[in-house]
């Protein structure tokens, strides 16, 4: 059973980019584990409410607030940017750097590395410079890298876009298997079969503003908001 | 990491221990080749290793006055008095001399070997508008040069594009005067020692106007507490032995002596 | 170019005889220009990488004046540490003027802004790259500027190659502060400039084509050393 608390809280958010508004302003209160996916139409503002639920992206205004101590917020949190970053380092440099910024013991952070990546399959390139992987396995290896500190929330920021099939099932078990174990997912998506597959509650995000935010099931029969409407019907939504 | 910072630094500082003295000479001096006897016998004698400054007359003295260095060897009588008169230096010891002289293209446009006297070689060359080059770094040759044009009564700041300034060591500016086929006054230790004649020739020497007196100036411990008084008074009391009259006076280049030992003991 | 010959001829003799006062003086130049090098990286890399990831106000100035410190000319610093150091200036009392530490400090014033700006300029790409990944795992700015500084190595290498080049060469300072005492702050560069002024041009060539020799040996073995590392991508 999926938790129902409360845990973070936004309070008149504004992101402004030159001027133009990309976010809100916007009052929400986030609560629930298991997978929060956030859907909406192009330029609806769903990276920057992942970024700055994060706490990555500076607000215009306004204040995000976890239920946890704010100075450890991040530190229980992992996120996997829509295009993969790749520390300069071997796949291996790449899986142990968040465990040696916690000054893990060497010997603890070689039998994490060892057991991710085994679990993404990249074992054999361990060795192998990050940035000479295929976006599928850098993809797997930013994944692997977000996990690896066992985070309590996890943002993805698109993380199937331009995969394959293969690619895109081996992230949807890893991710799977992390909800299981408790982690909370918070990921944005442009792929319907995606969100309906995995989502336990939706949140949907047009022109800066939350339009619909609820269960899944909900969402997916009996959406209210013209714009999910219109969106979930494949139109086009200017 | 500051204390690294620190740590290579005394190391570089500490490299040259041992008894030391610094000692601004004339580049004259050096050219010549004369120091490289010189520094070895003293090295052997008195065991002072003298670390040897080859500067200008001018920069000679500026060191000496701000204390840099403990000594200093110089030709240039007025500022070597004025120097001892300011309480600079301890006192003035005159050691050797040398001669100056007048170095052209073997061609000799401006007819300099008729001249009978240094003045009128000068002369000779102001008239003809012969290139010249002028060290024009405040040395103790340039000052000789400065002397002798007033006492030709020219003033060289009058002189038209033919004069050349090179603002340069003696070296260097034999090197200017070869390559602009121009007339130069240098030490006679200098250009026997200077490796890039060409079509130069010594024109005119023997002129007792253009002897150079050496001597040797302690700074003043009075004024600069740090300095070694004793090593320097110890040097001084070498360059006057007659050990140091043999070396002066032997040392030759191609057969021909350089130096006139003239210390009163 | 008959001299041209004569100095390699000189240079080759030189090296062959491993002649005493040559091997003197190209350690004393690559000891003072390697601690300069040791000293201007140890300031100049932190600096500028932290500089690369910091926003502060007057953040634009600082750049502008570091960019501008690159074309100091030698001779000017050389001639203020020489005012420095003098006896009769505020650090007289250390008496370093005229010792192979007044070099060092006058190289490492020359090159720290020259390998300042081209870490800076190497890092703020990296930085540009690796900035939301850092901010994510929660960093400390320690950690940004250690993982910049470990990743962006090679770029550093360049800056530093180029500082070292820079000190090396280095002759218009270094004569005003160590004053080219025979076998105490005699380096190449001042060499040259004493055996030029001499006329000996074979000898100041000989020892030019060494300087050049020397300043190669530094750059290949310093590029082999880096790429014997596997991580050939970058």
């Amino acid at each position: 059973m999926v938790s129902q608390d409360l845990y973070a809280q936004l309070h008149g958010v504004v992101v402004q980019r030159r001027d133009k508004a990309v976010l809100g302003p916007l009052d929400l209160d986030l609560s629930g584990g298991g997978f929060t996916i956030v859907l909406g139409p192009n330029g609806a503002g769903k990276t920057t409410l992942l970024k700055v639920l994060h706490g990555v992206d500076r607000l215009t205004s306004g204040s995000v607030s976890w239920t946890v101590p704010a100075k450890t917020v991040r530190q229980g949190q992992a996120y996997v940017f829509q295009r993969p970053i790749m520390l300069r380092r071997s796949v291996r440099a790449n899986l142990a750097y968040p465990l040696q910024l916690l000054g893990l013991p060497k010997a603890e952070i070689s039998a994490c590395v060892a057991h991710w990546a085994a679990r993404i399959g990249l074992s054999a390139e361990l060795d192998v410079p990050a940035p000479r992987l295929s976006s599928g396995e850098q993809q797997k290896l930013a994944l692997a890298r977000a996990l690896i500190r066992r985070p309590d929330t996890v943002f993805l920021d698109e993380p199937c876009s331009n995969l394959d099939g293969r690619s895109t099932r081996e992230i949807e078990d890893i991710l799977c298997d992390a909800s299981a174990a408790g982690a909370r997912i918070i990921m944005t998506t442009h792929d319907l079969g995606q969100a309906r597959r995995l989502a336990d509650r939706v949140l949907f995000l047009n022109k800066g503003q939350v339009e619909e935010q609820g269960p899944a099931d909900r969402f997916f029969t009996a959406p209210k908001s013209p714009g999910a409407i219109a969106f979930l019907n494949g139109d086009i939504i200017e | 990491m500051i204390r690294a910072i620190l740590i290579t630094l005394t190391v570089a500082g500490t490299a040259a221990s041992a008894e030391t003295l610094r000692l601004a000479a004339t580049t004259s001096f050096n050219n010549s080749g004369l120091s490289d006897v010189l520094l070895p016998a003293i090295a052997q004698d008195i065991g002072l290793d003298v670390q040897l400054l080859v500067v200008g007359t001018g920069q000679a003295t500026r060191l000496g006055q701000s204390g840099d260095v403990d000594a200093i060897f110089v030709h240039s009588k007025s500022a070597e008095l004025a120097f001892v008169a300011a309480g600079y230096g301890s006192h003035r010891r005159e050691i050797m001399y040398n001669d100056f002289v007048l170095i052209g293209p073997s061609g000799d446009p401006a007819q300099v070997r008729a001249a009978t006297s240094a003045i009128e070689a000068l002369q000779s060359i102001a008239s003809a508008q012969a290139t010249f080059v002028s060290r024009g770094d405040d040395s103790g040759t340039h000052r000789k040069e400065m002397a002798l044009w007033a006492t030709a009564d020219h003033d060289p700041a009058d002189f038209a594009a033919w004069y050349r300034e090179v603002g340069a060591g003696m070296g260097a500016s034999l090197n200017s005067a070869s390559a602009m086929n121009a007339y130069i006054l240098a030490d006679r230790a200098s250009w026997l020692n200077f490796g890039n004649k060409g079509d130069h020739s010594l024109l005119f020497a023997g002129d007792p106007a253009l002897f150079n007196q050496y001597s040797y100036l302690p700074v003043n411990p009075e004024r600069h507490a740090h300095v070694k008084a004793q090593a320097a008074q110890a040097l001084g009391n070498w360059l006057v032995s007659p050990r140091a009259e043999r070396i002066i006076n032997g040392y030759e280049i191609g057969g021909e002596a350089l130096f006139v030992f003239n210390a009163r003991p | 170019m008959n001299e041209i010959w004569a100095g390699m001829a000189e240079a080759f003799l030189l090296i062959w005889s491993l002649d005493a006062d040559l091997i003197d003086i190209t350690l004393r130049s690559l000891q003072v220009s390697l601690s300069a090098l040791v000293i201007a990286s140890a300031l100049a890399l932190p600096l500028a990488t932290w500089l690369a990831i910091r926003r502060f106000r007057h953040r634009r100035f600082v750049i502008a004046t570091m960019n501008a410190l690159m074309g100091l000319p030698p001779v000017v610093v050389g001639l203020i540490v020489y005012l420095l150091l003098s006896r009769t200036g505020p650090f007289g009392v250390l008496g370093l003027l005229f010792t192979p530490a007044a070099m060092i400090i006058a190289q490492v014033i020359i090159i720290t802004p020259l390998i300042a700006s081209i870490t800076h300029q190497a890092m703020r790409e990296l930085w540009s790259d690796y900035h939301d990944l850092l901010i994510s795992l929660n960093t400390t700015h320690g950690q940004r500027i250690a993982t910049l500084i470990w990743d962006g190595r090679r770029a550093l290498m360049t800056a530093a190659l180029a500082g070292f080049g820079r000190a090396i060469g280095e002759v218009g300072a270094i004569m005003i502060v160590g004053g080219n005492i025979d076998h105490v702050t005699r380096v190449l560069t001042t060499a040259i400039a004493l055996e030029t002024g001499k006329g000996d041009f074979a000898l100041a060539l000989g020892l030019g084509f060494v300087l050049i020799a020397l300043s190669l040996c530094v750059n290949l073995a310093i590029h082999t050393l880096s790429r014997t590392e596997r991580e050939g991508l970058w």
